[in-house]
């Protein structure tokens, strides 16, 4: 502990992203999205207690798990007995878009030591993605751009794990207060559609989403969520063929994605 | 609330492992991995097709079949947070819009 510390305070990388004004755009980026956020996680705390969750339970997962969509998913497996298999390959196929983001946001954090990367990684969620590719479509080349992005990733991402567990913990809480006929938890939908809607910066993209969309219904009943999987395998088939379609710009990637 | 059972823990540690190696998958080794193509074209239309393939059951299925009617909030809200992205292009704006649409129609008339 007293060695962590000191190491710290000698950590120039480290000293100067915690002092970078970079930190604090992040988190009013993040306070920005709060309101939909924070009754996602409201809801989800519900969802949590009205599955049978014990406090001990429902406190590990809102701190550590930090994945909206697929804590909603394992909530009813859990409650059914679902073999824990199945609970972990629903969460990590619901996940597997988290994948592509790392690969795309690798050069990145590439600078940093394995576990400041696996905590970067860690602290990444969906909105995160979205608001750090709008304000940094390309990997800093000098030292200040390193540092700016990096003090912007964690003051995103920590501001969002806060964000998270406490109104997970609050709706715990008030689980019996709020009933969730209400459906507060639809403003986390909306937070999801606002960064899909965000990244249709292409017509390709944008038929790929409607045709993910489509089959994600269409493919509803296969099990492990695996319809989610099977949509994304046909949007990609569908982006790529639709990119040579007669007509289509030969590049139509004028943005951010390729560093 | 009822007791807690280590099994349920184990799977709430397995859920944190999965949440952190799927996150940080390629962030982990110390040298980059050769990109296949097909994650090239993955990387163009994977995230916002995975956005999709959540948000789109959410919008237009209840109880795990597609909505038979037009009388659905949801519908009406997705619409507006929609067109206020497109038009605004502010986060905050597109929850607010969706839910003030949302909430009226689903706790007033009970779509």
């Amino acid at each position: 502990m007293r060695r962590c510390r000191a190491r710290r305070h000698r950590d120039p990388i480290l000293q100067s992203v915690l002092r970078h004004p970079q930190l604090r755009v992040g988190a009013l980026d993040m306070a920005l999205v709060t309101p939909g956020l924070a009754a996602w996680g409201v809801m989800t705390g519900v969802a949590m207690v009205k599955s049978g969750m014990s406090a001990v339970e429902l406190t590990l997962m809102a701190l550590f798990v930090y994945a909206g969509s697929s804590q909603l998913a394992a909530l009813p497996l859990i409650a059914a007995g679902a073999p824990m298999w199945v609970i972990l390959a629903t969460s990590t196929c619901i996940n597997l878009r988290f994948v592509v983001f790392s690969a795309h946001l690798r050069p990145y954090v590439a600078h940093l030591p394995a576990g400041q990367r696996a905590l970067r990684g860690y602290l990444f969620a969906d909105l995160n993605y979205g608001l750090f590719i709008r304000r940094f479509p390309q990997p800093a080349t000098d030292a200040e751009g390193v540092a700016a992005q990096d003090a912007y990733w964690l003051g995103n991402g920590v501001s969002c794990w806060l964000v998270w567990s406490t109104s997970s913990l609050v709706g715990a809480a008030l689980a019996a207060t709020i009933p969730e006929a209400w459906g507060l938890g639809f403003a986390g939908v909306l937070a999801l559609l606002g960064t899909m809607v965000m990244l249709a910066t292409t017509w390709q993209r944008l038929a790929a989403a409607v045709v993910a969309g489509a089959v994600a219904i269409a493919a509803f009943a296969l099990p492990l969520k695996l319809n989610i999987l099977v949509a994304i395998a046909a949007a990609i088939a569908a982006g790529v063929v639709l990119e040579r379609a007669p007509g289509a710009v030969a590049a139509p990637e004028p943005e951010e994605e390729h560093p | 609330m009822s007791g807690t059972d280590m099994w349920t823990v184990a799977t709430i540690a397995g859920l944190t492992i999965v949440t952190v190696l799927t996150r940080a998958l390629f962030f982990l080794p110390a040298k980059p991995w050769p990109l296949p193509r097909w994650l090239e074209a993955g990387f163009r239309y994977a995230p916002i097709a995975a956005l999709a393939a959540v948000v789109f059951p959410e919008i237009a299925m209840t109880g795990g079949h597609l909505i038979t009617t037009w009388q659905d909030a949801r519908l009406f809200a997705a619409a507006v947070a929609t067109v206020w992205f497109v038009v605004r292009r502010g986060l905050l704006g597109t929850i607010v819009a969706g839910m003030a649409v949302y909430l009226p129609l689903h706790l007033a008339l009970g779509w």
